[in-house]
């Protein structure tokens, strides 16, 4: 770049690392020093917690580790109020990856290995499901994008929607000279076009009872014996379905990767106002019935 | 016919019925004499319904016929009007075919056998009616046309235009535009490229020949006409096609033999060149007066200006002010000097170097463009940093350039007659030092797109400013205090190279010395390393290359070829190696310069084992990103595609942070190797969007951003010139519900650009926005930059300037 004297320059790094690597593991660091300062400070204490609190280091603990929660929680927010400043929602993600984990580590020493059917360790329970279920995002978030990106190479989605729909008017155009039985076959595959589906659909990606794979054996079927003008038209449609098939899985993988890289969330973020809630009523009642 | 008219007035165009309608006016005798059956023929052949222009819009209109812009249809119906009113003798079907005679006594002797007499004669016949025919045999067929009145006229026939300006284009594109009418459009092209023609033309031509609707034959001439059929000659060989309809487009020319025997001279022998004139439009035949196209002014309103202008004079007027005078005389006053408005052109004139090759008249719409202002010794004429991209050329005293922002007394000296602002001309960046009077001065500001109407009419010109700005450059390049005097026996040998992208300026291997400076567009270097070619650095606009060869001799150790098409000074090494022998500090800074280059030589050479791996997966990501305009890019947004999760937080966040409109667009766009170029702006070096912005309002900001200010007229060139579809037309949304009581209460779409749905049900405001265009503006004013990266979650998203990006040293850096 032709760099015009004294321009004033934006602050500008490039740093291409991803949200685990991030700033070369600071969070990571920062995380496990935390947990080594929690394990040391409960080893020099002897393990002596007791169940009904008031120690130091318990009320220490739990302040931490709740703070660390309603912080974590607040991901929610930073990820959708695009301000102004200087911030990085990468650096967000990474602390919350990290810090998140190392709560496995502080929380568990705050329960002093007291569990019991009350709502102290259902909170605990609640906690460490958002933790599980987080650690399949970060899973998700490490493996799948290279299988989005090579299933879609440089199609978009519109891109794929236009072409199913491109798709089903040649199939109509050239269905004109068919037969009543065969135009039924081939209408099978023209009204349902079932993309996305539903939740375990898209979970799972199994379209077994898809209505153009079956349109398209049968039309195979009928162009096995169709002469003349028929069997042109029967011809030219197995194509076009056959083409239609492809596209349509092209379509459903990206839909199915998609939803495994969503489907963490549902159990993570309900869970997450679960543990909220469970996490108020344990401070409440710590409190309260001291 | 035995009545001697006062004037005879050939031609009804805009000029020709100007003079009559004026002729008409102060009660001359008078007559029009018209070779078709209607006025303005040039004007009436237009295509229907196309809009006629008013330019220039400074210009008052002194006629008796009124002209402001609109259809062709509106317009000749003003002018039919106009003329009954005003009373005009007008003869139609009176085609001229020899003028005799002198002044007092003409005899004009008409095609049907009449003779007309007139004591002067105003010759305003345009150009128009000589179109260029077609030589080819076959070219006189009833089939072959040479102007398209309405191109809804033709259904279902095979039609070639030939001609690859303007009116060609123009054509080819009305008889395609309903497909409905079922034309198969030929455009033929004699040259490569359409560079006559408006941008505008070319970007809607080439949409339109990849839709299917026209095919274009470039570098192909006709060679054969027959009934139904064309031959062409293509560079591939010669092919007939179906052809049931020739419109040849292929300009006109002065009809300089008809004229040349009423006695009139021209300028020169150049087919282009026009009659000579007086300052009262009178030839070099005494009495017979020439305006409009024919003198060289193609624009209606000049044309319509001098007709009237004619007549006064032809009456006897000799104090005859210019139609501008009175905006000129405005502009012009309270400068120091007293100077009528004409001595102030002739004075400009002479002492600004760039406008040396004016000729009056050109100077007067020059001036009406630009400003002349003057400032006192040590004031302010523009501060560093302030926008503005109008050039300025100084007509007395100097000025003086603060070269370093910290030291205001570190000044360079522009002297009379130079220019200086051109930075901002070429590249729209902001201004780059602050420039003070260093006397009291004079100075003129053409604003930027006077200044590129300048360049692109006056070679002159053109070529001036290009010489300064490549030593302004050069001397910025190598700094180390140089002075221009320092430079100037290297100039002397330079040579300014047109590189064609692929090019190469130097060849690895090959035994040269020769320095190259890239004064635009960008340069990629290459080695071979066994056997394969690995791409080792890019070369922004600005820098220089070949400098190891020219210091230490030996054969030249890499490749550098143009990544995009670029313009190269080449400085030769003699002069410049005692340039170095008087600079030491020159000659350690090229020399430290150098040592770090080697260093990525280095470093390739010891990876040579490494190849089937990093570094050929490096230089195909490399190759890729060059191929995808990276090469001209100053910042671009890129997506690592192995972090993308496709959760589109990039776009919301583009959105929100712009009115509610996303910029980018995340999926589309070209993927290699994991690397993915979205369709976003890239900040070109040389911005293709600025070129043809009627309100200047695409500038560049202070961290090299090219955006959009609210002076946008929403018209779209910015979008048909953009090569990468960044730029959207659109109308901001209404503003949505706050994201928290999103969050809580689930009102209005949520974060990213709102959808149609939401967007229609919102009430309407009172008063409609425009569209206009939207682009990424890189956040400008925002501390935090660009908010798509700051939004990613995963770090998928970086924003990169190629000359950080594209080096092979960085692998050092990953692996390490």
């Amino acid at each position: 770049m032709a760099s015009v004297g004294g321009q004033s320059q934006r602050r500008k790094r490039l740093t291409h690392e991803s949200f685990l690597r991030h700033h070369q593991f600071l969070f990571l660091k920062v995380a496990g020093a935390l947990c080594a300062v929690a394990i040391l400070a409960y080893l020099t204490q002897g393990g002596r917690l007791s169940p009904g609190g008031g120690t130091a280091l318990g009320y220490g603990l739990g302040t931490v580790a709740a703070g660390l929660i309603v912080w974590l929680a607040l991901l929610g927010i930073r990820k959708r109020a695009v301000t102004d400043g200087h911030y990085s929602l990468k650096a967000w993600v990474s602390a919350h990856v990290y810090l998140g984990l190392s709560l496995i580590v502080v929380a568990t020493l705050h329960t002093g290995f007291h569990f019991g059917w009350n709502v102290h360790t259902l909170a605990y329970g609640l906690m460490l499901v958002v933790i599980v279920s987080g650690a399949f995002g970060v899973w998700a978030y490490v493996t799948l994008p290279d299988r989005l990106s090579d299933n879609r190479g440089e199609t978009t989605r519109k891109q794929m929607l236009a072409e199913l729909q491109a798709l089903d008017e040649l199939i109509q155009d050239a269905a004109q000279p068919l037969d009543r039985q065969a135009a039924e076959v081939v209408r099978l595959s023209l009204e349902q076009t079932d993309i996305g589906g539903g939740f375990w659909r898209r979970m799972t990606g199994n379209y077994d009872n898809c209505a153009t794979a079956l349109a398209l054996r049968q039309v195979a079927a009928l162009a096995f014996d169709a002469r003349g003008a028929q069997g042109e038209a029967l011809k030219q449609i197995e194509v076009l379905l056959t083409r239609k098939a492809a596209a349509l899985a092209l379509a459903r993988r990206q839909i199915h990767i998609t939803a495994l890289l969503e489907a963490w969330l549902f159990v993570h973020v309900p869970a997450t106002f679960a543990l909220l809630a469970a996490l108020t009523a344990h401070i409440v009642s710590v409190f309260f019935y001291w | 016919m035995s009545e001697t008219f006062r004037i005879a007035i050939v031609g009804s165009g805009p000029s020709g019925l100007s003079a009559a309608a004026h002729a008409a006016t102060l009660g001359l005798s008078h007559i029009l004499l018209e070779k078709t059956d209607h006025l303005s023929d040039t004007i009436y052949r237009y295509q229907k319904g196309k809009h006629v222009m008013a330019t220039p819009a400074q210009l008052t209109l002194r006629a008796d016929c009124q002209f402001s812009a609109g259809k062709r249809e509106a317009v000749l119906e003003q002018w039919n009007a106009d003329a009954a009113e005003a009373g005009v003798n007008v003869r139609y079907n009176a085609e001229v075919k020899a003028i005799t005679g002198g002044r007092g006594d003409f005899s004009i002797a008409l095609t049907n056998g009449d003779t007309v007499r007139a004591e002067t004669i105003i010759l305003a016949i345009g150009t128009q009616g000589n179109p260029n025919l077609m030589r080819c045999e076959g070219g006189d067929l009833p089939h072959v046309q040479y102007s398209l009145d309405d191109p809804a006229a033709y259904i279902d026939e095979h039609i070639f235009v030939l001609g690859g300006g303007d009116a060609g284009i123009e054509n080819a594109l009305g008889l395609a535009a309903d497909a409905g009418q079922g034309n198969i459009v030929t455009l033929v092209n004699r040259s490569a490229d359409f560079a006559r023609a408006k941008e505008a033309n070319v970007k809607a031509l080439m949409q339109a020949r990849d839709n299917g609707r026209i095919q274009i034959l470039s570098e192909t001439s006709p060679s054969l006409v027959e009934p139904g059929w064309i031959t062409v000659d293509t560079p591939q060989g010669s092919a007939r096609h179906r052809c049931d309809r020739i419109i040849a487009r292929m300009g006109s020319s002065p009809p300089r033999k008809f004229v040349e025997a009423a006695g009139i001279a021209f300028t020169s022998d150049a087919p282009s060149a026009f009659p000579q004139l007086s300052a009262t439009f009178e030839s070099t035949t005494p009495g017979i007066y020439v305006i409009g196209a024919l003198a060289g002014y193609p624009l209606i309103k000049h044309c319509m200006n001098q007709g009237h202008d004619v007549v006064e004079y032809i009456n006897g007027a000799t104090d005859l002010k210019p139609a501008d005078e009175p905006i000129l005389e405005a502009k012009l006053s309270g400068l120091p000097g007293f100077r009528s408005v004409s001595e102030w052109l002739e004075f400009l004139r002479r002492e600004v170097e760039i406008l040396n090759g004016l000729s009056a008249l050109q100077m007067r719409e020059f001036l009406l463009d630009s400003e002349v202002r003057a400032f006192r010794a040590g004031e302010a004429i523009f501060q560093k940093n302030m926008i503005g991209s109008s050039l300025f050329g100084i007509a007395e005293g100097s000025v003086r350039v603060e070269i370093d922002p910290k030291n205001a007394n570190n000044t360079v000296t522009i002297g009379k007659g130079s220019i200086f602002g051109e930075v901002g001309l070429i590249s729209g960046r902001r201004r780059g030092a602050t420039v003070r009077a260093g006397e009291d001065c004079i100075v003129v500001e053409i604003p930027r797109t006077a200044a590129l109407k300048l360049m692109a009419q006056v070679a002159e010109a053109r070529e001036t400013v290009n010489r300064i700005t490549t030593e302004r450059q050069i001397l910025q390049i190598f700094k180390s205090g140089l002075a221009p005097s320092d430079l100037e026996e290297v100039l002397a040998g330079a040579e300014v190279m047109e590189v064609r992208p692929g090019k190469p300026i130097i060849t690895e291997g090959e035994l040269s010395d020769d320095l190259f400076v890239i004064r635009s567009g960008s340069m990629i270097v290459e080695k071979s390393v066994g056997g394969k070619q690995v791409f080792m650095s890019y070369v922004p606009a600005g820098s220089y290359s070949g400098e190891m060869a020219m210091i230490d001799g030996g054969p030249r150790s890499a490749t550098v070829k143009a990544a995009i098409r670029s313009q190269v000074v080449r400085l030769p090494a003699e002069p410049f190696r005692r340039l170095l022998a008087r600079k030491p500090e020159l000659d350690s800074k090229m020399r430290s310069d150098m040592a770090s280059r080697r260093q990525i030589n280095a470093f390739v050479e010891d990876q040579k084992d490494n190849f089937d791996g990093v570094v050929d997966m490096y230089s195909s990501v490399a190759k890729f990103l060059i191929d995808q305009g990276i090469g001209e890019a100053t910042d671009v947004l890129l997506i690592d595609e192995s972090l993308c999760v496709g959760c589109d937080n990039c776009e919301k966040a583009c959105a929100d942070s712009h009115d509610g409109l996303s910029r980018l667009n995340r999926e589309a766009g070209k993927t290699y190797a994991k690397i993915h170029v979205p369709t976003s702006c890239r900040h070109c070096e040389h911005p293709y969007c600025m070129t043809d912005c009627p309100p200047n309002a695409i500038q560049r900001g202070p961290d090299g951003e090219v955006f959009i200010s609210d002076a946008c007229i929403g018209c779209g060139n910015c979008q048909r010139n953009c090569p990468y579809d960044v730029i959207q037309m659109d109308k901001p949304p209404p503003e949505k519900p706050s994201l928290l009581s999103w969050m809580l209460f689930g009102k209005g779409p949520g974060p990213g650009e709102p959808d149609k749905a939401w967007r229609d049900k919102q009430p309407k405001p009172a008063v409609e926005k425009g569209k206009v265009a939207i682009k990424c503006d890189m956040c400008t004013g925002k501390a935090g930059g660009p908010a798509c990266v700051r939004a990613c979650p995963t770090g998928a998203a970086i924003r990169v300037s190629p000359e950080e990006f594209l080096s092979v040293a960085l692998l050092d850096r990953s692996s390490g």
